[in-house]
């Protein structure tokens, strides 16, 4: 099958203050398949926000090719469908929220496809009901959460029926709590409704479930490949400046002295478990 | 310089539709030279309480005493008071205006009436404490600067000031985990150093346990919990309860107790639960 989201040799550059050029992204070769959920990590600077905002065409490459669902983003014409086809979701929740009501934020999206109203009413119940804020279609923003502001961003971006979701650090700024709110939504689009999951954060805990991670450093890809795989390599995502999940890197340090800990631990459940057998 | 919090209780526009008890009741006491952790969930009162240890919000009852400094309903003059406690909030580098780094560190420094001599001191020393390279960066526009950069300048700014206590809403809010550990580690040198009051605000069960030496809970607007580390995580499930967790470390020992291992409640860190592990296992496999 033919990946909804291909690179090839995508590079992109600018020129700094300083008048000098720089390589945010160099060479990415990538494929993620339909309905994948993937985790992209990295320290600041690496290059995932530059890569996430090529997805949905806000910025175009210098060098080589982004395909979203078989589209080329440098394809002018293509623009809007390549922006309903891949929806996105920023850090901070109160830079997103445009209307002065829940409903009339999600509303914001299909209006402006175009889309007759008792459809968009209908998208909007459903968007809403998906993220789990249907209660709440007639508050206003500003008195919810950062995690239910998130939610209601998220269900602005389902309303246009996207097959794609990049977010880039939804988290960041919220608590715990929002958090977990947030990372169960996106799960739940995933994996109910089939919407190919592009999740970029630091907090490893969240990579923990993803079908796959992507490590990026210097606007390449260095590392990738199912969770466990990439967090039993400690050493090599220390160096990165990266975290590792706790009861990952205990593992590792246990295993270094010789227990025998399975290379899989991932979770605290797992951790007990592998000592206790 | 002890703080000593009295029957404090906060209520936002009193007397309107809006009303909203934001603090009930607190009574505190933080020793000098304490590193505290302030925990809570979105809501609970930790931003609404320490706004009232630098006198920015004054309480609808109660009283605050930082120092022999007292503020109650009527303060009026609490300049003494900010100039003692420096509070850096949320997403500080949202607050820096000035057109070099030099001159927005400066700017605190300034306002207390010093010697240009005595700001240039102040302004290098805060550099180097936050790991800003005086030199290279002294003349640059703060905005052309890396987030976490400009994040250092701002807690630079506070620091210059030379605040006998020191406190930090979430100073680690979206960095990478890189520039998280820094900021991190320098809040503890400028502490260890200078033996000042730290308050940290953070939502890392992981961080605070490694950090502080004392642990408040907020919940509601009232103080659930406080106490050392090892004695707050101890209630496990009245900080689920409250949107709270405990360290995965700390989970991990409390499942270990659980399946009848006998090891101690206070472990929080990787280094120190690899060692109690290796030293139950010593001699082959747990006896479970």
């Amino acid at each position: 099958m033919e990946p909804i989201i291909k690179t090839e040799k995508l590079r992109f550059e600018y020129t700094n203050q300083e008048e000098q050029q720089i390589a945010a992204l160099r060479d990415i070769n990538l494929e993620i398949n339909k309905g994948e959920f993937i985790v992209i990590i990295g320290h600041n600077g690496s290059g995932k926000s530059t890569l996430a905002k090529h997805i949905n065409a806000i910025l175009k490459p210098s060098a080589g090719v982004i395909w979203v669902k078989g589209m080329d983003t440098r394809d002018d014409d293509k623009v809007w469908d390549i922006r309903q086809t891949a929806g996105m979701v920023f850090q901070n929740p109160d830079n997103q929220l445009v209307a002065t009501i829940v409903e009339e934020d999600v509303a914001f999206g299909p209006e402006n496809l175009a889309i007759p109203p008792e459809e968009i009413r209908k998208r909007i119940k459903e968007a809403l009901e998906k993220v789990g804020m249907e209660s709440y279609a007639k508050s206003a923003p500003h008195y919810l959460s950062g995690g239910q502001k998130q939610r209601v961003a998220i269900a602005g971006i389902i309303a246009m029926k996207p097959e794609i979701i990049v977010l880039d650090e939804p988290t960041a700024m919220l608590d715990p709590s929002g958090r977990r709110e947030v990372m169960e939504t996106i799960h739940y689009l995933n994996k109910q409704e089939g919407i190919t999951v592009v999740h970029i954060t630091h907090y490893m805990e969240e990579a923990i479930d993803a079908d796959r991670v992507i490590v990026m450093e210097k606007g390449k890809v260095v590392m990738q490949g199912k969770p466990r795989d990439i967090f039993t390599k400690v050493e090599q995502l220390k160096a990165l400046g990266l975290d590792v999940p706790q009861m990952a890197e205990l593992a590792y340090e246990l295993r270094k002295e010789g227990l025998d800990i399975s290379p899989d631990v991932m979770t605290v459940e797992e951790m007990v478990n592998s000592l206790c057998q | 310089m002890p703080i000593k919090i009295e029957n404090l209780t906060h209520i936002y526009m009193q007397g309107t539709p809006f009303e909203a008890t934001a603090l009930q009741n607190i009574n505190l006491e933080i020793d000098d030279g304490e590193f505290v952790g302030l925990i809570g969930h979105t809501g609970s009162g930790k931003s609404t309480l320490i706004q009232h240890l630098n006198g920015l919000l004054k309480p609808t009852s109660g009283t605050i005493t930082v120092n022999d400094i007292r503020i109650d309903k009527d303060s009026r003059n609490l300049k003494e008071v900010r100039r003692q406690v420096g509070l850096v909030f949320q997403y500080p580098e949202h607050q820096l205006f000035e057109e070099t780094v030099y001159q927005d560190i400066a700017f605190g420094p300034r306002n207390l009436g010093l010697s240009a001599e005595e700001i240039d001191v102040r302004v290098k020393e805060a550099m180097a404490l936050v790991g800003l390279d005086f030199d290279s960066l002294k003349d640059r526009s703060p905005f052309e600067l890396s987030g976490g950069q400009r994040r250092r300048v701002a807690i630079a700014g506070v620091i210059a000031m030379k605040p006998k206590i020191l406190i930090l809403d979430e100073p680690t809010a979206g960095l990478d985990p890189r520039g998280r550990d820094e900021i991190l580690g320098q809040i503890k040198e400028f502490h260890e150093r200078y033996g000042i009051t730290v308050i940290l605000v953070s939502h890392s069960m992981e961080d605070v346990a490694r950090l502080v030496n004392k642990i408040i809970v907020m919940n509601r607007g009232r103080v659930a919990l406080y106490g050392t580390p090892e004695e707050v995580f101890r209630h496990a499930d009245e900080l689920e309860e409250m949107g709270l967790g405990i360290p995965q470390i700390t989970r991990l020992m409390r499942m270990l107790r659980e399946r009848g291992i006998d090891v101690p409640d206070d472990v929080f860190t990787i280094e120190r639960a690899k060692e109690v592990i290796l030293e139950k296992l010593k001699g082959g496999k747990v006896n479970a």
